[in-house]
């Protein structure tokens, strides 16, 4: 392993440990890696790679292919918006149009002051009670513009408190 | 006496505020010094109604809903931990027509029970179908699966027992048991509701199956869309390894079963049996040419059985009370019942498991009151994403797998998805093109290019200019989708497209239209 020991490497190489054994470990690592890192950091596909016998062309090919996984930092929250046909039937259109306003910034964006970022979503199992949205793993039903901001406002104002 | 509460943990009562339900609960009784107990249940499926909270009573347990945390101190005050009049009660809880009216079969104990309790779990007649699958052998269990007349509630409804039957006839060392829990489909949710509500109702099918096909070993593979459903699988799996449910051993029979939960990262093509066997490998999730089935080299290439939620859930019943108790409801060649779930721009939206053969009329309005927007119900989009737009002038449909292949639709899931008359539906068929080109696993030029294609001439079609020659090159594209793709994602894009182009002409044209 070229890369010298830091808190980000360590942290993934307790990733690939801890998975190396179960069958099938490469999801199960880009998930533990993501959950604690919040996106799979570049320096994570060789030692992935090397670590699981695969190119490192496969380990990024796999990275990709998944929506779920990002490879750059996003916001310290993550805001998605379901975008599937029972929403749409719910006035999610009205509610997706409003949230990019709000946070002056498209799907696969973030808000300018780091807090927020917006990701689409294709349905949550929430389709009777639509619109749907998830705050990071926390789900909400029946958003309204008005809900949207009043749920948005706590997680901008206080950037420091984690 | 200590009062018993029943408040949802399923997620879409949590996303319409049950958290701060059971919160203020909590707190109202810490602050009166009375004695309770608070379950987290399952949900019921009436939506509309939740956080739907119950209280257990000698007559039986009472519902109110929906109820929010300020409601909590006016509940108290009413008496509700004794059944008290309130303007939320809405009486017994099984006596709401809407409840009354369904044959819950897989959902008998959805919403009634502590998920997580194992004790609850056998004290309403669970791991019944489990003690008898372990006195016959696999044969017999298979043979009993096939007798039921089950078939698969993923999508392709294949009958299950002829697909175990493949798997059991396979030689092998190693055998798998894969559970399909990605439940992709817009409009449906009831893979979820069993997971989060009943989660050892999956772990007992998932273990017949084991035992009926010669498989030790299972995974759950679960869309990471449901952060709660996998939480509570795997709290679940640990009561049934730590009580002897799963393990080497069954209950001493020298039998074992072992079962893992994975998570999977967004792609709606993973839920595709193939797609979902490279995922859980570790691989890009692309879709495999069939042959080879599954069945014969599946997960790491071994024979494996692949099944929906819904049909492992469905395993147990069939076991305790015999495939002839299941068989005998539904119609034609649809036996049993279907979890199906009314979502969309409906009144009373739910899960509403119902005999195969009601009308989608009777789903549509018995149950689901109409529009909840009040306007006319326009189109219904029933099986998901990949599933035909109907019309007035087919609600009385059976629900039924072949009424619907006759109709040019299909039943899938089960998901019902209701519009009203403000719904474009040209919009709806460019998103379904645009859908197919999000999470196409890129292997068909068909579906991956294709599927650009069509976004393009209906955006064309509503510039104006050339209608008819667009039209006709819309429906050329969906001829060679069809023709040209390896799986339904590609294969089946053009069934929303192609509905909305033939019962909706009107909405395929230069777009002036401004919605009234
Ligand atoms: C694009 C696509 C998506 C699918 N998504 C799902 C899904 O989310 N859940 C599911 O159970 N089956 C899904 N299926 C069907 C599966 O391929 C397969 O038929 C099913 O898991 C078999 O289980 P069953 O026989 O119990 O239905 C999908 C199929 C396709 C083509
Ligand atoms: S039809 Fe589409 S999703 Fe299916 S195999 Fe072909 S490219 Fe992949
Ligand atoms: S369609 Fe939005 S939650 Fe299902």
């Amino acid at each position: 392993m070229t890369t010298p020991n830091s808190p980000a490497t360590d942290g993934i190489a307790a990733a690939i440990a801890a998975h190396r054994a179960t069958p099938g470990p490469l999801l199960p690592i880009l998930h533990t890696i993501q959950d604690a890192m919040g996106y799979v950091p570049p320096e994570a596909i060789p030692m992935i790679a090397q670590a699981l016998n695969l190119s490192r062309a496969e380990v990024h090919g796999v990275v990709t292919f998944y929506h779920h996984f990002r490879q750059h930092p996003g916001g310290r929250h993550t805001v998605r918006l379901c975008r599937a046909e029972a929403c749409q039937a719910r006035g999610s259109e009205t509610l997706i149009a409003h949230a990019r306003a709000e946070l002056g910034c498209d799907f696969h964006g973030t808000t300018a002051d780091g807090a927020i970022s917006l990701e689409p979503v294709f349905c949550l199992g929430h389709c009777a009670s639509g619109p749907a949205m998830m705050i990071d793993d926390e789900p909400h039903a029946a958003v309204t513009p008005a809900r949207f901001d009043s749920l948005i406002q706590p997680l901008r104002a206080n950037p420091t408190e984690e | 006496m200590t009062a018993t509460v029943f408040v949802p943990r399923d997620s879409t009562a949590l996303a319409l505020g049950a958290e701060a339900v059971a919160r203020a609960i909590a707190a109202e009784t810490e602050r009166r010094g009375l004695p309770l107990r608070i379950v987290r249940n399952g949900s019921r499926g009436l939506f509309w109604l939740e956080p739907l909270v119950e209280v257990a009573t000698p007559g039986g347990r009472l519902a109110y809903g929906p109820v929010s945390a300020a409601d909590i101190p006016g509940l108290f005050d009413a008496g509700f931990l004794s059944g008290g009049d309130h303007a939320l009660s809405l009486g017994p809880t099984e006596e709401i027509p809407y409840l009354k009216n369904q044959q819950r079969l897989t959902f008998a104990r959805v919403g009634r029970t502590d998920p997580l309790s194992l004790d609850d779990y056998l004290a309403h007649d669970g791991y019944r179908g489990l003690r008898r699958a372990l006195d016959w052998n696999g044969q017999r269990i298979v043979a009993e699966v096939t007798d039921s007349g089950l078939r698969g509630r993923g999508g392709a409804a294949f009958p299950t027992g002829i697909k175990w039957q493949t798997v059991l006839e396979a030689r092998s060392d190693r055998k798998y048991v894969v559970c399909n829990a990605d439940e992709g489909d817009s409009g449906t949710f009831s893979d979820r509701m069993i997971m989060e509500g009943d989660p050892f109702l999956l772990i007992e099918g998932m273990t017949i199956a084991g035992l009926a096909v010669g498989a030790t070993h299972g995974f759950i593979y679960v869309r990471s869309e449901y952060p709660q459903a996998y939480r509570v699988l795997v709290q679940a799996l640990d009561v049934a390894e730590a009580r002897g449910y799963l393990g080497n051993n069954l209950f001493g029979s020298g039998k074992g079963f072992h079962l893992a939960v994975r998570k999977a990262a967004g792609a709606y093509i993973c839920g595709e049996e193939t797609a979902l066997l490279e995922s859980l490998e570790g691989k890009r999730g692309i879709v495999r040419a069939k042959p080879p089935l599954p069945a014969t080299q599946g997960l790491f290439n071994q024979p494996t059985v692949v099944n929906n939620v819904i049909s492992l859930a469905s395993i147990p019943v069939i076991l305790d009370r015999g495939s002839s108790f299941y068989r005998d409801y539904g119609c034609g060649r649809s036996r049993g019942s279907l979890a199906f779930q009314l979502a969309g721009n409906i009144r009373y939206g739910g899960l509403v498991e119902k005999a195969f053969g009601a009308t989608l009329r009777e789903l549509l309005y018995d149950f689901g009151g109409g529009s909840a927007s009040g306007r006319p119900i326009r189109a219904v989009q029933v099986g998901g994403p990949l599933g035909a737009y109907l019309s007035e002038a087919e609600f009385d449909t059976p629900l039924d797998y072949e009424a619907f292949a006759a109709a040019g639709a299909m039943l899938g899931h089960g998901g019902i998805v209701a519009f009203d008359d403000t719904v474009d539906m040209s919009r709806q068929a460019r998103f379904a093109m645009e859908f197919c080109t999000i999470e196409s696993c890129g292997k068909c030029t068909p579906c991956r290019i294709g599927s650009i294609r069509g976004m393009e001439i209906i955006d064309r079609i509503g510039a104006g200019g050339d209608g008819p020659a667009q039209v006709a090159l819309l429906r050329d594209l969906c001829d060679v989708m069809q023709a040209g793709s390896l799986c339904a994602m590609g294969g089946l894009t053009p069934s929303p497209v192609l509905s909305a182009l033939d019962r909706f002409p009107e909405d395929f044209g230069p777009k002036q239209r401004v919605p009234s």
